[in-house]
């Protein structure tokens, strides 16, 4: 009982502020909306037993990722707060299309054979991902350190050009 | 630990109420006279020009890329101290080549000047 | 039922913080800078001015909330009281020492110290957004530089204390320390029960902590985000009355949090000779804000870049070098 409540409430804390970046005219508004949608998020992973992953939820999504939107924001137009229009002429087509994706998820999401046995938790959550990565998926963990490397070499030739 | 994260959420809740309790205090006790020169934005005592956004140094936005990729990799890196003396000397080299590449993609960043200032 | 019992503890949590932490540490803060400037701090209210913050609390508590004009006024309020929260929740993980037969300590979560991290991440979050809403060229600068140095002195931060979590095994602050005791050798910056050669990574790993911890808090010689002779006040340039002294509380108990943090994870926590442990804790916590204090009027103010070169081409290199030292070291 009160891990529905629980459940719902997070739910909630996630999909309003969704709602809000989504159709707030502010951009500064719609960005800081993400951090309680990020917070809800966390609440979901601790609700399903991910300890680790809410820690790291926190720390890299509202604490960096969110960083770096608002910095991204504050550093150009959207900065100043002035609301931008957020219908165009599209609206119609838009309509059609988000109705029919809508559709076809529900549809998907039902019919599906969802495996409903839980499986047993670890005893330490981080003791067995940090098993996982350096034994089963040692390839992962050393593409995963490849893909950073390219990102940020990436990322730095693209922002560096305007500079 | 479902308990452990259940404090965390009333803490937050009623840290929330308590850090808002001075405020409400102050929406009781203090005076409220509303002048427009009070209200004008501070700039040392000169009446302020321009508009409050500027065009900012493109650098800060350096900063925080380079921030998030490397604190994704201290992220790897936690599971990793937790565990590696009980795996032996294979997690430590697993560990050495991790943190060389990306020691190579700072090295890279350092080279090309994303890490200055001016 | 649990939820009571969370709420009793917090409001006592935040009732310390507030006392020593605010009242405590801002009263330390200007008597021992009086001292070492060969000057006597507040001395008139109450016995050697001990009642000196309390008066403040109190003025500040009828000062006027000025809202700019044009500020984003929801931000504008919520932004301290973010900092102000994110501070208090930091404070979850840390152990005081053993009393009435338990360690006293709010909450001893699995992943502890990454918990403790993401609080500081959340810092940063609410002072950028306070810098941001306050409609102020100076507040927002100053909200940018802060918002770049915190973010900057983080990864040094984690990864120094990265050397503990290698020595103990674990994330938990509870077991850090229980894995410290025994004596004085034990202590993490002493190299912990190991052979004496992580004394090295052990030491330098503190110190590393402790520059960053000071760069986190905006303390001198870092306080170029609240450079009173730049930028007015920096990000809080345009808050007034009590909306101020939630951010400096915000502030105050990061810095006594980390204070806190780097006694138990490399001076031992609770352990020592004879006094019980909880003394030890406070002992060794209240030394190390001290010394936090003394740096404060010892260094000049650093550059911005001086600072961000600091970080950057000097800290997170010599961070890895330790991961990977102590690492070598101990396999």
């Amino acid at each position: 009982m009160g891990e529905l409540a629980a459940f719902i409430i997070l739910s909630a804390l996630t999909l309003i502020p969704a709602v809000v970046v989504v159709t707030s005219g502010n951009v500064v508004r719609a960005a800081m909306s993400l951090i309680p949608s990020f917070l809800g998020v966390t609440g979901l992973f601790v609700l399903l037993g991910a300890e680790f992953v809410a820690g790291i939820q926190i720390l890299i999504y509202a604490g960096a990722i969110a960083v770096l939107i608002l910095f991204v924001i504050m550093l150009t137009e959207g900065g100043t707060g002035l609301a931008i229009r957020q219908l165009n002429e599209q609206r119609l087509p838009g309509i059609v299309v988000a109705g029919a994706l809508t559709i076809g998820l529900v549809v998907l999401v039902l019919r599906t054979a969802w495996p409903l046995t839980a499986g047993t938790l670890p005893a330490s959550n981080v003791t067995a991902i940090g098993t996982a990565f350096l034994t089963d998926f040692i390839l992962a963990f050393e593409i995963s350190s490849l893909v950073l490397l390219v990102s940020l070499v990436g990322a730095l030739v693209i922002a560096r050009k305007e500079v | 630990m479902r308990l452990d994260w259940l404090y965390v959420a009333v803490f937050a809740v009623v840290g929330t109420v308590m850090a808002a309790l001075p405020l409400a205090i102050v929406w009781l006790l203090a005076p409220r006279v509303d002048l427009p020169q009070k209200r004008m934005t501070y700039e040392s005592g000169v009446v302020p020009f321009g508009q409050a956004w500027a065009q900012f140094n493109i650098r800060y936005y350096l900063f925080a890329l380079i921030f998030v990729l490397f604190e994704v990799e201290v992220i790897y890196l936690f599971p990793w101290a937790v565990i590696f003396r009980q795996l032996g000397a294979v997690a430590f080299v697993e560990a050495v080549l991790f943190i060389v590449i990306l020691g190579v993609g700072l090295l890279y960043a350092w080279r090309k000047g994303a890490l200055e200032w001016v | 039922m649990e939820i009571l019992k969370a709420i009793v503890e917090t409001i006592l949590l935040f009732t310390f913080l507030a006392v020593v932490t605010a009242m405590l540490g801002v009263y330390l803060e200007r008597k021992i800078s009086g001292w070492i400037q060969s000057r006597l701090g507040p001395k008139h209210v109450g016995p050697q001015g001990l009642l000196q913050t309390i008066a403040d609390t109190v003025k500040l508590l009828q000062k006027e909330h000025i809202t700019p004009l044009n500020a984003d006024v929801p931000t504008f309020n919520v932004a301290p009281i973010l900092v102000a929260v994110a501070g208090l929740l930091a404070w979850m993980i840390i152990p005081f020492g053993p009393a009435f037969g338990r360690i006293i300590m709010v909450r001893d979560i699995n992943i502890g110290l990454l918990f403790f991290l993401a609080m500081a991440s959340l810092i940063v979050i609410g002072i950028l957004l306070g810098g941001w809403a306050s409609n102020n060229k100076y507040a927002l600068l100053g909200g940018f530089r802060s918002a770049s140095q915190m973010i900057s002195y983080e990864i040094p931060l984690a990864l120094a204390l990265m050397v503990p979590i290698m020595m103990a095994g674990t994330l938990s602050t509870r077991a850090i320390v229980e894995a410290q005791g025994g004596s004085i050798r034990n202590w993490y910056i002493f190299g912990g029960p190991y052979e004496w050669y992580l004394a090295i990574p052990g030491v330098i790993a503190f110190a590393v902590f402790i520059i960053a911890a000071t760069a986190e808090t905006n303390r001198i010689p870092f306080d170029l985000p609240e450079a009173e002779s730049e930028l007015v006040a920096g990000y809080f340039s345009e808050y007034t009355g009590m909306r101020f002294a939630l951010f400096q509380l915000g502030e105050y108990a990061e810095a006594f949090g980390m204070s806190a943090l780097a006694a138990v994870l490399f001076l031992g926590g609770w352990h020592g000779p004879v006094l019980p442990g909880i003394v030890w804790f406070l002992i060794k916590m209240f030394a190390l804000v001290f010394l936090l204090m003394w740096a404060r009027w010892t260094y000049p103010r650093l550059r911005l870049d001086q600072l961000l070169n600091l970080s950057w081409k000097g800290l997170v290199p010599l961070g890895f070098l330790l991961v990977l030292v102590t690492g070598w070291m101990l396999v």
